[in-house]
């Protein structure tokens, strides 16, 4: 016994020298594994307030770039308004009866709630944004985020007014995804090189796929609605070993510079989610 | 300024200016990341003990780490090079006391070329280690090699201008101090 304490006290510094090793490794594999640090909450606060402090300031350089994003986005939804399509003789009152009242109080599945964008990181291996909107103004965890030229990522960690989002370039992301010609359907991943390009996973050797073509959101994805703008093809590498394209997509988000972003609240993810996870009995 | 009060400004401008001035530099290259956060480890005084230098260092990498989002990445490199500092710091300075009469390591109290060493080999252990831990989670053997070598190089030409641009005056640590 007293062999030991002496041996404890001879190696005192390399001893805690490896336990604070151990302790920054187990953190680091658990919170890549899980996305949940029992310390990320309350970190989140304290550096979410400090982030907004300092994207105060940084918002002005891209107020311009910000100010084009937005109006084409208007113009892009207005020209997706219901009186846009209407025939000439056909009543007004019936169209603005059918679409408000009936979609918002029982149909409604996808809400879009505005944030800004208070933190981001382009150049690590797993980059996270920070967003100043978080559990009281109705964000959770599983949420799905997108900005105003294509998806941004999914929220992985909330606290009470900020909220954290796994953008696409993270090692850990995958989205279901298609192309918009065929809906040919496969994955979207990042390999952690350059921030403008993304992969695109799984999309067999049967579909046509051009340089240019159009990246989507599938139907298959619980978080995202489908028909989100992605990307557009690169590049198409043809893997001779397997039977499936191995496709460069350039993102249509612009991650230098995004400000602001919206969040989707999916009313029925629980439900969907909690069906698929179910383990299915005398199978 | 007591040496405590200007270790803790340190401490926040370091943190600051890794996070809001240097991750946001648009990347010129997948393989350059500058980093210069780690010199506040490199400068910290020589009367600090070996536990506290390690408790420090460790408390640093997790400040940073919050920041960014991974709890543990910065953290595990900067206990490492705590760790290794003394052993190095013995080799490096002759032995008839100079640190005794100077307050921390600097280009002044050491020499020009014994602190390069000391700021080169620690800055190559953090850079590997560092890496080692990102190729682990997803490898590809070239982009770590050529990760640890873009990277310490930049962060040598950080520490080198850093010492140049903040020339700092080797105090003699005297008894009233």
């Amino acid at each position: 016994m007293k062999n030991i304490f002496l041996f404890i006290r001879r190696y005192f510094i390399f001893l805690s020298f490896l336990v604070l090793q151990v302790i920054c490794i187990v953190t680091l594999s658990t919170y890549s594994r899980t996305h949940e640090a029992f310390f990320s909450t309350a970190a989140n606060e304290v550096t979410g307030r400090i982030n907004s402090q300092y994207s105060g300031v940084s918002t002005y350089f891209n107020l311009k770039e910000t100010n084009r994003q937005l109006a084409e986005e208007n113009a892009r939804l207005r020209n997706m308004l219901a009186q846009n399509f209407q025939a000439p003789d056909s009543s007004i009152a019936q169209v603005t009866d059918s679409s408000y009242r009936d979609s918002t109080t029982r149909y409604r599945k996808f809400t879009y709630l505005p944030a800004h964008v208070v933190g981001n990181s382009v150049s690590l291996p797993a980059n996270y944004l920070t967003l100043e909107r978080g559990s009281k103004q109705g964000v959770e965890k599983g949420m799905a985020v997108t900005g105003p030229q294509g998806i941004v990522g999914v929220v992985v960690a909330v606290s009470d007014n900020y909220s954290k989002v796994m953008s696409l370039l993270n090692r850990n992301s995958k989205v279901s995804s298609m192309l918009k010609k065929d809906n040919v359907t496969g994955s979207v991943e990042w390999d952690g090189n350059d921030p403008s390009y993304l992969t695109l996973k799984g999309i067999p050797r049967s579909a046509k796929v051009v340089k240019g073509d159009t990246v989507l959101t599938s139907n298959y994805s619980a978080n995202y609605p489908s028909h989100l703008m992605v990307g557009t093809v690169a590049a198409v590498n043809s893997d001779p070993a397997t039977n499936f394209y191995t496709i460069k997509v350039k993102t249509a988000t612009n991650f230098f510079s995004i400000q602001y972003v919206n969040i989707i609240a999916n009313k029925r993810y629980n439900e969907q989610t909690e069906l698929e996870n179910q383990q299915l009995k005398n199978q | 300024m007591s040496s405590l009060l200007k270790n803790i400004i340190r401490f926040i401008l370091f943190i600051f200016l890794q996070v809001y001035v240097l991750n946001e530099v648009p990347p010129l290259h997948q393989f350059i990341v500058p980093y210069l956060y780690f010199l506040f480890i490199l400068w910290l005084p020589y009367s600090l003990g070996r536990f506290g230098l390690l408790l420090l260092s460790f408390a640093f990498g997790m400040t940073l780490d919050y920041f960014t989002g991974t709890p543990g990445l910065h953290a595990a490199p900067c206990t490492l090079i705590a760790y290794l500092r003394p052993f190095l710091l013995n080799l490096l300075i002759p032995q008839e006391g100079k640190e005794q009469s100077y307050a921390e390591p600097s280009p002044k109290s050491m020499g020009w070329a014994p602190y390069a060493l000391y700021a080169g080999l620690l800055t190559f252990i953090h850079h590997f280690y560092l890496v080692l831990i990102e190729w682990l989670q997803f490898g590809d053997f070239l982009y770590f090699l050529g990760k640890v070598t873009g990277t310490t190089l930049i962060s040598l030409l950080l520490i080198l201008l850093s010492e140049l641009i903040f020339f700092r005056k080797a105090k003699y640590r005297t008894n009233a101090a």
